[in-house]
């Protein structure tokens, strides 16, 4: 009671003079510092990268193992958190220390984009800004995915893992899922929701035209690899050699650049299916 | 593992011995728990805090916060895990005459971490009043629930005719768990990203959930077991000459394995539940008590107790400190102190461990 109460409170005052902020998940930070208020963040998560001048800030750990202590270690006076930050206990524990918790709602689409930019500039008290930059980024977005929808339609995999030769691909209601339909794909693996390993023969089966990967920074290139897995040797992909290989917060995390990858996603689909 | 010496002047000095390290243990817990007061990400002094406070000064929201909701439920909390984990494992190694037998012997672990892992994956799929009702508690009670019930299907598989057997219930064990370890690993494959990630945190453990209502819940169930074990002592000293011996000597062995097992379940079962898996304190504490100290039960348990709670307090403290502002899982931290010192124990005692 006490606790809804205070949550409706929290939720209900606007942050006016909030200029402590933690900023956890790598969307919301990009689109702290795309409005122009970067200067406001004291801390970040470990999956806040970009731009790298953020990586400067101290590293409050991973999104959904929040540290109470660690966080009010900063001295906060906002926390501004992607959906699914945590654990409750943590999130109770800052709000009974009084410190505003504001939860942005995550989503794999364009209107998802620019809800979270909305919740973002709302709680950072920068409406406008926030507005301007969301026109922006729905214009950019509208004109990227037009573009796409006169591009090719290619069968897309994407593929998270090759653990120990096997393959952990992304169903429906993913982050993955959302940008290969953005940038004109279709997801070769609609069987099931989430990201889960495939048999060899669902992979021939899915047959993809274009192998869809995370680029990971300093890590060896994967691609003749995955290439030349049993399973994806058959794909229409591996014939053709059409591996894609993109930055994980940029492809995958919704947040202002995401037009920007959905053009260069696209771009890629065109070159790799012709 | 002889209880009673034929040398009387040695036992009486062993005794002496383990008094003295009783002393020395408890004042090492007092000062690793001021070390847990005092050390943390936030700069917070309790000293000050308790300055202000008794001055009549107003103290800031976040300090209070820091030191009375985060700092002191966490520290009891640890105090509270440790000591139940070590006694647990030195109750079961007396129990079982093993060196190697742990809690997860019983099935406790095993269950627990199928209970949790059901919460988590499976949570979604609860009546929503039952979810809304447990809240964040959900977790831990089905942790709880499901060390409980592992552990009294054992019993039963190991009880005939108002007997139990102790080799019945080690095999009943490897089974159950290889069970549970497969009807995890079916939740496993069912569950999505962010699940994997709660799922892999919860079995490295952590005391960062430490709230007073959890430790509320935990709390009385971990005290019952920890006066119960100190009762075990002369039994379990029994039963290290064998089952049989220890009957004729006229200890009533199967209402001490009843109560032993029940203890462990309780105190394993509740610490399990609020701080996931923890590993390394249930083997190591009672070792190291051995070696130094010796294998009688009077002395070895509450000196665990005490130093399992030190231990505990200890890795969490590292474990907040080391990548401040994050925070590592308590389990790594446990395993890494842990896992060199048990190896150099037996590299250097070989000989007379004899494993």
């Amino acid at each position: 009671m006490i606790r809804a109460l205070l949550a409706t409170l929290v939720l209900a005052g606007p942050a006016l003079a909030a200029d402590r902020i933690v900023s956890v998940g790598g969307a919301v930070t990009e689109i702290v510092v795309a409005l122009g208020e970067g200067e406001r963040l004291v801390a970040r998560d470990t999956t806040s990268t970009f731009p790298p001048a953020v990586r400067e800030l101290p590293d409050i750990g991973y999104a959904r193992r929040l540290s109470p202590e660690g966080v009010l270690s900063v001295d906060p006076d906002m926390i501004l958190a992607e959906d699914g930050a945590g654990p409750p206990e943590t999130v109770d524990l800052l709000r009974a220390a009084a410190i505003p918790f504001v939860e942005v709602p995550d989503g794999h689409d364009r209107n998802a984009v620019l809800a979270k930019i909305a919740a973002v500039a709302a709680a950072l008290g920068v409406p406008d800004k926030g507005a301007a930059l969301a026109a922006d980024v729905g214009a950019a977005l509208d004109a990227a995915t037009g573009q796409a929808a006169r591009g090719p339609h290619p069968r897309v995999m994407f593929v998270m893992s090759v653990q120990g030769g096997r393959i952990l691909a992304a169903g429906r209601n993913t982050a993955a899922d959302g940008i290969i339909r953005l940038a004109g794909g279709e997801n070769a693996v609609a069987e099931f929701e989430g990201y889960k390993p495939l048999t060899d023969e669902a992979v021939t089966r899915a047959a993809p035209e274009v192998i869809l990967m995370m680029a990971r920074e300093g890590a060896e290139d994967m691609s003749d690899q995955v290439l030349s897995h049993p399973a994806i040797r058959t794909t229409p992909a591996a014939v053709a050699r059409a591996l894609v290989q993109m930055d994980g917060l940029y492809l995958l995390g919704f947040g202002p650049r995401t037009a920007q990858a959905v053009r260069d996603l696209s771009d890629a689909l065109a070159r790799a299916g012709s | 593992m002889v209880a009673i010496s034929p040398d009387t002047a040695a036992a009486w000095d062993r005794a002496g011995h383990a008094r003295r390290t009783t002393v020395l243990l408890a004042l090492v817990l007092l000062t690793v728990a001021a070390c847990g007061l005092t050390t943390g990400a936030a700069g917070t002094s309790p000293w000050t805090v308790l300055a202000d406070l008794l001055a009549g000064r107003e103290v800031a929201l976040a300090d209070r916060v820091v030191l009375f909701e985060i700092r002191l439920p966490r520290l009891a909390m640890g105090a509270l895990v440790g000591a139940s984990l070590a006694v647990s494992g030195a109750v079961m190694q007396g129990l079982f005459r093993n060196p190697l037998a742990d809690p997860g012997l019983v099935g406790v672990s095993a269950g627990a971490g199928l209970g949790a892992i059901s919460a988590i994956v499976l949570g979604g799929f609860w009546p929503a009043g039952l979810a809304a009702a447990l809240g964040y508690y959900a977790v831990p009670v089905a942790a709880f629930l499901g060390g409980w019930a592992s552990t009294l299907v054992l019993y039963g598989i190991a009880t005939r005719r108002g007997r139990t057997s102790v080799a019945t219930m080690l095999l009943g064990g490897i089974a159950l768990g290889a069970l549970a370890g497969a009807l995890s690993g079916i939740l496993v494959y069912m569950a999505d990203d962010a699940q994997l990630r709660d799922l892999t945190f919860w079995g490295l453990g952590s005391l960062a959930g430490a709230t007073w209502a959890k430790l509320a819940a935990a709390a009385p169930l971990m005290a019952l077991a920890l006066l119960c074990a100190p009762m075990l002592a002369r039994g379990l000293n029994g039963l290290a000459l064998g089952e049989a011996a220890a009957f004729h000597i006229g200890i009533p062995v199967q209402r001490l394995k009843t109560v032993a097992i029940l203890t462990v379940a309780g105190a394993t079962g509740a610490a399990v539940a609020v701080s996931g898996g923890i590993g390394f304190i249930g083997i190591v504490v009672p070792h190291l008590l051995r070696l130094a100290t010796g294998p009688d039960h009077r002395y070895l348990l509450v000196n665990a107790a005490l130093l399992g709670a030190a231990l505990l307090i200890l890795a969490d403290v590292i474990a907040r400190i080391v990548i401040a502002p994050a925070e590592l899982p308590i389990g790594i931290v446990t395993a890494v102190l842990g896992g060199p010192v048990f190896l150099w124990i037996l590299l250097r005692r070989r000989g007379v461990l004899d494993l």
